[in-house]
Formats: C-alpha cells, sequence, structure tokens
C-alpha cells in the first residue's frame, strides 16, 4: 500500500507488514499495561481486553493480507463474535460485583489473599 | 468434508439448548429435572464418542482419533461427577443466601464441556480457540454462580479477567504463528515447520506466547496466580467442576498443540516446560505449608499436579504423553472424591472451609475419614494408592529422556508436599478435639467419593486397560 502525500502527489512512503505488526504490538503493550497498571476500576480492565482482541485482528488481517490467504480473515470474524459474548459476560459479572460492594473500584476486590 | 467426526459435540450443544427451553418451561426451578437429563445427555455423547468414526471432519477443523477419544470420554465422565456433585448442595445453600439450584447452571456445564470436547478434538488453530472460549466463558459464569455472595462474584471476576487476558495471550502467539507459519492447521503447520530453515524468530516468539496462555488456562507458574482465589471464592461444586474436567482439557490440549504442529520445535519448547513445571511443583510444595482454607489448600495441590504433568510433557515422548493421560484420569478421580467430602463439610447446614473443622473426624464420621485418607495419600504419591502409579509412569518417561534432575527435583516436591497433606490426616485422627459430626450426607456425595475412593485404592490391582487406553492414544501422536 502507497501513501500519496497531500499537494505535491508524491508517494513517499510505503506502509508494510512491519507498520502492522508495530502497531498491533503497540496495542497489544497498552492492553496488557491497562489490565496491570491501572488502579482504578474495573471498566477500564475490560477495554484492555478489548484492545489486546483489536491488536490480534489487527495482525490476522495484516497477514492474511500479505500471504493472500482468507484464513486470517476468518479468523478475525470469530474473534469479533466472541469478544462481543466476552464482553457481555464480564459486564454482567461486574454487575454483580457491584451489587454485592457498591463499588467497582480494583483496590476492593482484594476479599481473598494470600 | 467428513461432518460425521464433530456428532458427539452437535448432539450435546443440541441437547444443551432443549435442556435450556425445557428449563424456562418449569414451574420449580427445575435444578433437579435438567440435572439429571444432562447427566443423561452426557451419557448419550459418551456412547456417541465411543461409536462414532474415526479421522479428520470439516476439512481438517476437528479430528477424531483415539487420543481425542480417550480425552473426550474422560472429560464426560469428570463433567458428569461435577454435576452429581452439585445437586445436594445447590438445593440446600448456605443460610440466608439465594439458592444456587438454577436449571441454568448444568446447562453451563453442559456447555463447558462441549467447549472442552472441541479443545481436545480441535486440529486447527481456529477451532480450538472456538473450544477455549466455549469452555472459558461458561466457567466464567459457574465461578460468578452464587451472584449474592461477594467472595463469589469477586472469584468470577478475578477468573475473567485473567481468563479474557490468557486469551487475548493465547490469540496473540496464534496469529504470529499464522503470520509466520503461513497456516493454521494443526498438520500443515507440522509439515511447514519440519524444516528448521522455515522457523523464524517471529514464530518462536508466537509459540513463546500460545505456551503463556495455555498455562493460564491450565495453571501453571507463573501463570498461577488466579487459582487459589478462584477456588476459594467459587461456590464449592463449581471449583469441583474446575478442578477436573477443565484441567483435562487444558492438558490435553497442551500436549495436543505441542506434540502435533511444533513436534518439531521440542528443542524449543522444552525449556518452557521445564522451568513451568519445575516453578509450578515447588510453588506448590512450598505455599499450600501454610494454607488453613481446604479449598485453597487444594488449588495449590493442584498447581503442583499440573507441574508434574508437565514433566511428562516436557519428556516429549509417547511414554510421556501416556503418563500425562494416566495421571489425568486418576486425578479426576482423587479430585472429584476429596471435594466430595469437602462438599460434605457442613454443620447444621452450613458450608465449612478450615482444615481445623476436620479435627476429630476420624471419631466422628470414621467412613468420611478414611476416604479422605485415601485421597490424600493418593494425592502425596504414597504407594499402593493411584496418585503414586501416575506420577511413577510420569517420573520413567522423564528418566528415559535423561532427564534426571526434573524427576529427582519431582520427587523431591512430592516429599515436601507430603507434609501439607498428611497434617490434615494427623489433624483428623490425633488431634484431641472432641470432633462435632458434620450433618448428614446426601446419598450423591457418598456415591462419587466411594467410586472415588474404590478407584484410587484398587488402581493398583488392574491397571491394565487405562494404561493400554492411554498407550494407544499416545502413539496416535506421534505416527
Amino acid at each position: 500500500m502507497t501513501i500519496i502525500i497531500p499537494g505535491t502527489g508524491a508517494t513517499d512512503m510505503e506502509i508494510g507488514l512491519g507498520h502492522f505488526l508495530a502497531v498491533s504490538a503497540m496495542l497489544l503493550v497498552l492492553g496488557i499495561f491497562g489490565i496491570f497498571l491501572n488502579r482504578k476500576n474495573v471498566i477500564i480492565i475490560l477495554m484492555g481486553v478489548e484492545l489486546i482482541l483489536l491488536a490480534v485482528n489487527l495482525n490476522l488481517v495484516a497477514f492474511s493480507q500479505a500471504l493472500g490467504d482468507l484464513s486470517g480473515q476468518v479468523f478475525a470474524l470469530f474473534i469479533l463474535t466472541v469478544a462481543a459474548a466476552e464482553a457481555a459476560i464480564g459486564l454482567a459479572i461486574v454487575v454483580i460485583h457491584f451489587r454485592n460492594r457498591g463499588s467497582i473500584e480494583i483496590d476492593d476486590v482484594k476479599l481473598m489473599k494470600g | 468434508m467428513n461432518w460425521t467426526i464433530a456428532i458427539p459435540e452437535i448432539v450435546l450443544a443440541c441437547c444443551g439448548m432443549a435442556i435450556l427451553i425445557l428449563g424456562v418451561f418449569q414451574k420449580d426451578d427445575g435444578f433437579k429435572l435438567c440435572s439429571m437429563l444432562v447427566i443423561a445427555a452426557l451419557g448419550v455423547a459418551g456412547v456417541l464418542v465411543v461409536a462414532g468414526a474415526q479421522g479428520p471432519g470439516y476439512h481438517g477443523m476437528v479430528v477424531a482419533d483415539s487420543f481425542s477419544t480417550f480425552c473426550r470420554i474422560t472429560i464426560l465422565v469428570a463433567s458428569g461427577l461435577g454435576v452429581l456433585l452439585s445437586m445436594d448442595y445447590n438445593q440446600h445453600p448456605d443460610a440466608g443466601h439465594q439458592k444456587l439450584g438454577r436449571f441454568e447452571y448444568p446447562v453451563l456445564i453442559l456447555f463447558a464441556t462441549v467447549g472442552m470436547m472441541i479443545m481436545v478434538s480441535a486440529s486447527n488453530l481456529m477451532t480450538l480457540y472456538m473450544g477455549v472460549e466455549l469452555q472459558s466463558l461458561s466457567i466464567y459464569v459457574l465461578a460468578a454462580f452464587a451472584r449474592d455472595t461477594t467472595r463469589s462474584s469477586e472469584a468470577g471476576l478475578k477468573y475473567f479477567v485473567l481468563g479474557a487476558l490468557a486469551s487475548g495471550l493465547l490469540l496473540y502467539g496464534i496469529s504470529l504463528v499464522y503470520g509466520f507459519a503461513g497456516a493454521t492447521g494443526f498438520s500443515e503447520l507440522a509439515r511447514g515447520l519440519a524444516d528448521p530453515a522455515s522457523v523464524s524468530t517471529g514464530l518462536i516468539v508466537g509459540l513463546v506466547f500460545v505456551v503463556a496462555g495455555l498455562s493460564f488456562k491450565s495453571a501453571a507458574v507463573p501463570f498461577h496466580m488466579w487459582t487459589p482465589d478462584v477456588y476459594e471464592g467459587a461456590p464449592t461444586p463449581v471449583t469441583a467442576f474446575m478442578a477436573t474436567a477443565p484441567k483435562v482439557a487444558a492438558l490435553a490440549l497442551f500436549v495436543r498443540v505441542l506434540i502435533g504442529p511444533f513436534g518439531h520445535l521440542i528443542g524449543e519448547w522444552r525449556q518452557l516446560i521445564v522451568l513451568i513445571s519445575i516453578g509450578s511443583m515447588l510453588l506448590s510444595a512450598f505455599a499450600a505449608i501454610g494454607q488453613m482454607n481446604i479449598k485453597r489448600l487444594l488449588a495449590y495441590s493442584s498447581i503442583g499436579h499440573v507441574g508434574y504433568l508437565m514433566i511428562g510433557l516436557a519428556a516429549g515422548t509417547a511414554v510421556g504423553v501416556r503418563g500425562v493421560l494416566i495421571y489425568l484420569v486418576t486425578y479426576v478421580f482423587m479430585s472429584a472424591g476429596i471435594f466430595a467430602c469437602v462438599i460434605a463439610m457442613r454443620r447444621k447446614g452450613r458450608s465449612l472451609e478450615s482444615i481445623n473443622d476436620l479435627a476429630g473426624l476420624g471419631k466422628s464420621d470414621p467412613a468420611m475419614a478414611l476416604a479422605l485418607v485415601v485421597f490424600l495419600f493418593s494425592l502425596a504419591g504414597i504407594p499402593p494408592f493411584s496418585g503414586f502409579w501416575a506420577k511413577y509412569f510420569i517420573f520413567i518417561a522423564a528418566v528415559d529422556q535423561g532427564m534426571w534432575i526434573l524427576a529427582v527435583l519431582g520427587m523431591a516436591a512430592s516429599g515436601i508436599s507430603a507434609y501439607y497433606y498428611i497434617r490434615v490426616i494427623r489433624l483428623m485422627y490425633f488431634d484431641t478435639a472432641a470432633g462435632v459430626a458434620f450433618d448428614v450426607r446426601p446419598m450423591s456425595l457418598s456415591v462419587v467419593a466411594g467410586a472415588g475412593a474404590i478407584f484410587t485404592t484398587f488402581f493398583f490391582l488392574f491397571p491394565a486397560p487405562l494404561v493400554s487406553a492411554a498407550e494407544a492414544a499416545a502413539k496416535v501422536l506421534f505416527l
């Protein structure tokens, strides 16, 4: 894929597989950090999980394009579906936790230790 | 395209949906009827698995071979025991709490079972992921099933967050493997990776991610941190289920993925598995010593058992895989039996979880104390119980491969862990505290504990059928 720099018409930058992989690796790291470094609330964790799944989807689609093989895109569709189910279940669990504790702060999730 | 290969899974999933609809139209909660029907459906699926055709199906998406047949039967038995263990407990919850006996409970176990069956018969990374997710999503809900207790909802939340992270890591690994090897089918991957020149760094990174994701699912060090909390917080029958069937599925999947598509990379993944194995065994041996909650204790014990199972995987031979399969079957019976005893620990309708509550059990309930002794000795690996033979089959595989250090560390860890198992036995027989008898046990728990104890005690007299079946199943992976 080439990008045409607006106004000049010159093709300057080639966007290849490496760029997609770099973006997806960044998304993955952001997602993981969102899960482990955040001390505020559980919804952010759910967002982190979604980011990880998006990173995977981007990876799969980019590889699928590069390999000229469709199974990566099919896989991405499956992941989208499962991610929806996962988010539904995750939110349901967050709701029952909120009913019991009256808060979804991460620091309140510490009944059991050891 | 041979769709008959997946008939057991299809039938089981359809039964699940039918039971779900039936449950909605029941006047009462419908728990008992649905539990019975789920056990019947699991039985039907078992018959179909045994009688079903063998071979690849759905363009190589799933495969039915003797390995998957062996694992699917084990999983079906374990799930059946799981439903049986829940039947009484769920109808008599602790005072002041909502009833767990809702018809969704057995149906969720059934769907988790379908997921596990897909996991062990997957022969494509896509089917593998779908199976893992079906199993995990059902168990997230089960862990949070006692929705009016904080401990259960917290267990569900923790399990969900870490499980979703694990799925993400597994998927990221799968995407890298797909990109750098160019295929998702197990047989294509195995063919493509046969040539060492085709193995790139990206593929190895993907493999590491896949191993990390699967270690999360099987609760191995360093991805074990959810286990004690989830085991403690989840309702006890759910813990009993989680300790049996999903363990079998996760370990069988681990074996199939590493031996099958990545079989040629054994030099790369063996180091990882050895580290995971040593870490799991040692952590469980030391961390369980101070535990006073029996569910937590059993959680650490299960981490240790995953460590021993990994020794068989690290050996990477048919003998090792045979050891893993034998270990899994004996572990299912030991766990189901010991959890039957834990569920039976109730006084005046209140569930008890502290091991101090077992004091004086030798006098107040000799039968249950005897069953617990059998299970604890077997978990500790003391002959002649089945746990000893399971470890024996694993250790000889490691020694065959010249992995002496691993075998010796395994023996040392099981020696240390014998301490905390035997501490419980001492408490039951030699503690002077006057033991108040537990409530009368329901029949179902006595049946499960009795069956588990009989299998565990007398396995050494008739090991041949299990060993030969495991051997046949293991050989398929090395054709």
